[in-house]
């Protein structure tokens, strides 16, 4: 008989902390242009490459190249740098508010705003997103979400359209597909698999997309919207966005080394994708793909976003203490604001100059909604909302044991 | 009190049929099936079988694959989907299969389809209904036998039904799919093919013999939160819901106490004012359930008890439960709080 040695467990490290630079090796990445972009009713089971392999389009040089890379018209490119560097702007005011005490808590993108907003940009009109809390992009993107309103949800001032019942970022849009984000992590994937079997059940049209966060695919409710979405072939786009982080745990806790998060798609049967998420046409393109397989009635797509959380994971948190001070800058997938602006200048679609006065006009729109929502009141200056309707909504009618808490507490 | 005269209902059309509580939830389901093409119907086993109870049998041959059909065998995957129909406009009756594997869903009910509206403001909402058979007798061991209704009055945003009979649950589970907040609805196995008195030896009563197994063939509503006064009394309320009620009937006859029988049916929110009135009346109360006692819900009723009614009482109000530990199975009848464990409580009430 065999001897055997002693067993041991392994826990994954990444390889950089504090003082030590991460060797990004890991993340096995294709050279722009190289994955084969398959018709949208490819088999499921066909897409096994693409989950290990990286879809992307834009090089280093900023030329957009390969199959993937469709023809884009530049105003909607132009369209999206803008919503980037909006939403860039919008969250270092908000976190500089925080750190003011105007709000109680604040939650960036940082380093990935090209998903949320090409991706959005791939969506149809009456198309429902179920996002996280780091998809403030699907919102800063549209026309028809006034920024003042958001910044009252955060402020929880008198003008916050959730009353003060939420977190800063919980939003809620119905009317904008985006559902109202939950504390709870992974539950809405698997609701986002319900709304399309909902749609599917009717007839419609519409598509559902749901979001989630590396860290939280741990969760049964990952798995579960995975083998909903394949049972009932749901018309569902599943992002999963692979920041390399879930708070102090790198995403080989989630379940990643060795492997991707892509992958868990096509040992389900969907079919999946692993997505540059830094590259703003590479996540245009694979949202629009997925959303055509969707409405063609072929089911569900898991798409990896592979990004890099630039920011803390929120105003609490403190990376100094678990990762490397400048990973961000050592991330080979770069930064994607800069990345569409190299390639729009590249194709001559855009200047130096014409950035520079976008810039300065996007921080002055986002000032002059900071201070008109702070016109309404913040946490700090108790412009609260009236504690009488924490009561409201939780049923549709107040019933009687609630009136009498009501009174009991003098409202 | 006769069933036509039962609180608030919309009036039935007049024709009666003699339904077993299986039957009675199915034609609640095919009724509301049929009146709104938003109603679906989806859980483990309820599509092409029809459910192990038999409760969707021929309603996915009715309506359809798309509208009744089976689901993978995962709770939270069940009630989540159905949040997410429920945000896109649908009405989803789930099936939990027994009461006892709901908890893989906990967090899809408590942190998600009670607290949508909240959250939101409205924006979204959860109108959702999960059924779940519940409750013990049936030799069912302690996976299958749990009564958690107290689980779910703890959470804000749920409303819990419990219904005893066929007329009432056919009344509640319509009234329930019609609601606007997600409804927990609980349905005593044992009470499925006949009223059970707790003595178990005896052979089963059809409900065919029984005046509430005489259902309405189509719509009719039992409103929510309302209570029934089962039977009227004079000298002690019991405070009860789902199997209990006729062992509560059947140890009042038996102990010759003239106990007024309030059948919940809800159990949150519930119709506090039918209780205060019985109990201001009597001045006596004992509350009966078969789930464990620790933090039960009839920890709150004898709360809300004392609360309203303390200068009526004329003595301790008592608590006939189920016993602090797992569902037995080769002890089930000794778990059980059967008519004579439920009269010494009454008599207990009686006296003090
Ligand atoms: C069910 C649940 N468990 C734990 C938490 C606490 N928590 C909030 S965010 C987070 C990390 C999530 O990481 P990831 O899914 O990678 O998303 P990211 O923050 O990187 O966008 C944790 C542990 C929670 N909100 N919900
Ligand atoms: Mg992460």
């Amino acid at each position: 008989m065999t001897r055997h040695q002693a067993l041991h467990l392994h826990v994954p490290e990444p390889t950089g902390r504090p003082g030590r630079e991460t060797d990004f090796s890991y993340l096995r990445l294709s050279r722009a242009g190289k994955i084969r972009r398959p018709p949208v009713d490819t088999q499921a089971l066909a897409t096994r490459d693409l989950a290990y392999g990286l879809v992307r389009v834009l090089d280093d040089e900023g030329r957009a190249l390969g199959p993937w890379a469709s023809q884009i018209d530049p105003q909607l490119l132009r369209r999206g740098l803008a919503a980037m560097m909006k939403t860039r702007i919008f969250d270092a005011r908000m976190l500089i508010a925080q750190r003011q005490k105007k709000m109680s808590f604040y939650m960036q993108c940082l380093g990935e705003e090209a998903i949320a907003i090409a991706h959005a940009l791939a969506l149809a009109p009456g198309d429902m997103c179920f996002p996280t809390y780091r998809q403030q992009g699907l919102l800063l993107v549209r026309e028809d979400v006034d920024m003042v309103e958001m910044i009252c949800q955060l402020l929880s001032n008198g003008r916050d359209p959730l009353k003060g019942r939420q977190l800063p970022v919980m939003y809620s849009y119905k009317r904008a597909g985006f559902f109202s984000i939950s504390g709870n992590l992974a539950t809405q994937f698997i609701q986002a698999v319900g709304w399309a079997m909902a749609s599917a059940i009717k007839g419609d049209t519409r598509i559902a997309s749901g979001w989630i966060g590396d860290g939280a695919t741990a969760e049964a409710d990952f798995d579960t919207a995975l083998t909903f979405a394949h049972v009932y072939r749901a018309p569902v786009i599943l992002n999963v966005v692979n920041n390399q982080w879930a708070i102090s745990t790198f995403q080989g806790i989630a379940g990643g080394e060795g492997t991707t998060f892509a992958a868990r798609g096509v040992g389900c049967g969907i079919a999946s994708l692993r997505v540059d998420g830094n590259d703003f046409l590479a996540v245009h393109a694979a949202s629009q793909w997925a959303a055509e397989r969707a409405r063609s009635n072929f089911g569900p797509t898991l798409i990896e976003w592979v990004t890099y959380r630039a920011g803390p994971h929120s105003s609490s948190d403190d990376p100094g203490k678990y990762r490397p001070a400048d990973d961000w800058a050592h991330f080979p997938l770069g930064d994607p604001i800069a990345r569409l602006k190299q390639h729009l200048i590249a194709i001559g679609a855009w200047s130096e100059k014409e950035n520079e006065e976008a810039q300065r006009e996007l921080e002055a729109q986002v000032a002059a909604a900071q201070k008109e929502a702070e016109s309404h009141g913040t946490l700090a200056d108790g412009h609260l909302r009236s504690a009488a309707e924490m009561f409201q909504d939780v049923y549709k009618e107040l019933p009687e044991h609630l009136r009498r808490q009501r009174q009991e507490l003098g409202v | 009190m006769d069933v036509t005269e039962q609180s608030s209902e919309t009036t039935a059309s007049a024709r009666c049929t003699p339904m077993t509580m299986i039957q009675a939830l199915r034609s609640a389901m095919d009724v509301m099936l049929e009146r709104d093409s938003n109603v679906v119907v989806f859980g483990q086993d309820v599509g092409y079988f029809g459910g192990v109870f038999r409760c969707t049998e021929g309603l996915q041959k009715k309506y359809g694959q798309s509208r009744v059909f089976d689901a993978p065998i995962s709770e939270g995957g069940i009630v989540g989907a159905a949040v997410g129909m429920g945000a896109y406009g649908l009405r989803a009756v789930v099936e939990i299969q027994f009461a006892d594997y709901f908890y893989p869903a906990s967090d899809q009910i408590v942190s998600e389809a009670a607290r949508l509206r909240y959250r939101s403001v409205g924006d979204f909402t959860a109108p959702i209904t999960i059924r779940m058979p519940c409750g013990g007798g049936i030799y069912g061991g302690q996976t299958h036998s749990q009564s958690p209704e107290a689980m779910f009055t703890h959470v804000c945003g749920l409303r819990t039904v419990m219904p005893s009979n066929p007329y009432d649950a056919k009344g509640l589970l319509i009234a329930a799919i019609e609601c606007d907040d997600p409804v927990i609805f609980l349905e005593p196995k044992r009470l499925y093919n006949g009223p059970f008195d707790g003595h178990h030896d005896s052979p089963v009563i059809p409900w065919s013999q029984h005046r509430l197994g005489a259902v309405p063939e189509g719509y009719y509503t039992v409103a929510l939160a309302s209570a029934s006064v089962l039977r009227p009394g004079s000298e002690l309320t019991v405070l009860t819901y789902g199997t209990m009620v006729f062992v509560a009937e059947a140890a009042a006859a038996e102990a010759g106490i003239d106990a007024e029988i309030i059948d919940l049916r809800s159990i949150w929110p519930l119709d506090l004012e039918t209780i205060v009135a019985s109990v201001r009346k009597t001045g006596r109360c004992v509350v009966v359930h078969e789930a464990t006692r620790t933090s039960g819900f009839g920890a709150e009723l004898v709360a809300l008890v004392q609360e309203h009614c303390f200068y009526q009482l004329e003595a301790p109000i008592e608590r006939v439960t189920g016993w602090d530990t797992p569902y037995p199975h080769a002890q089930e009848w000794a778990y059980f709080p059967g008519p004579e464990r439920v009269a010494a409580g009454f008599k207990r009430a009686m006296q003090g």
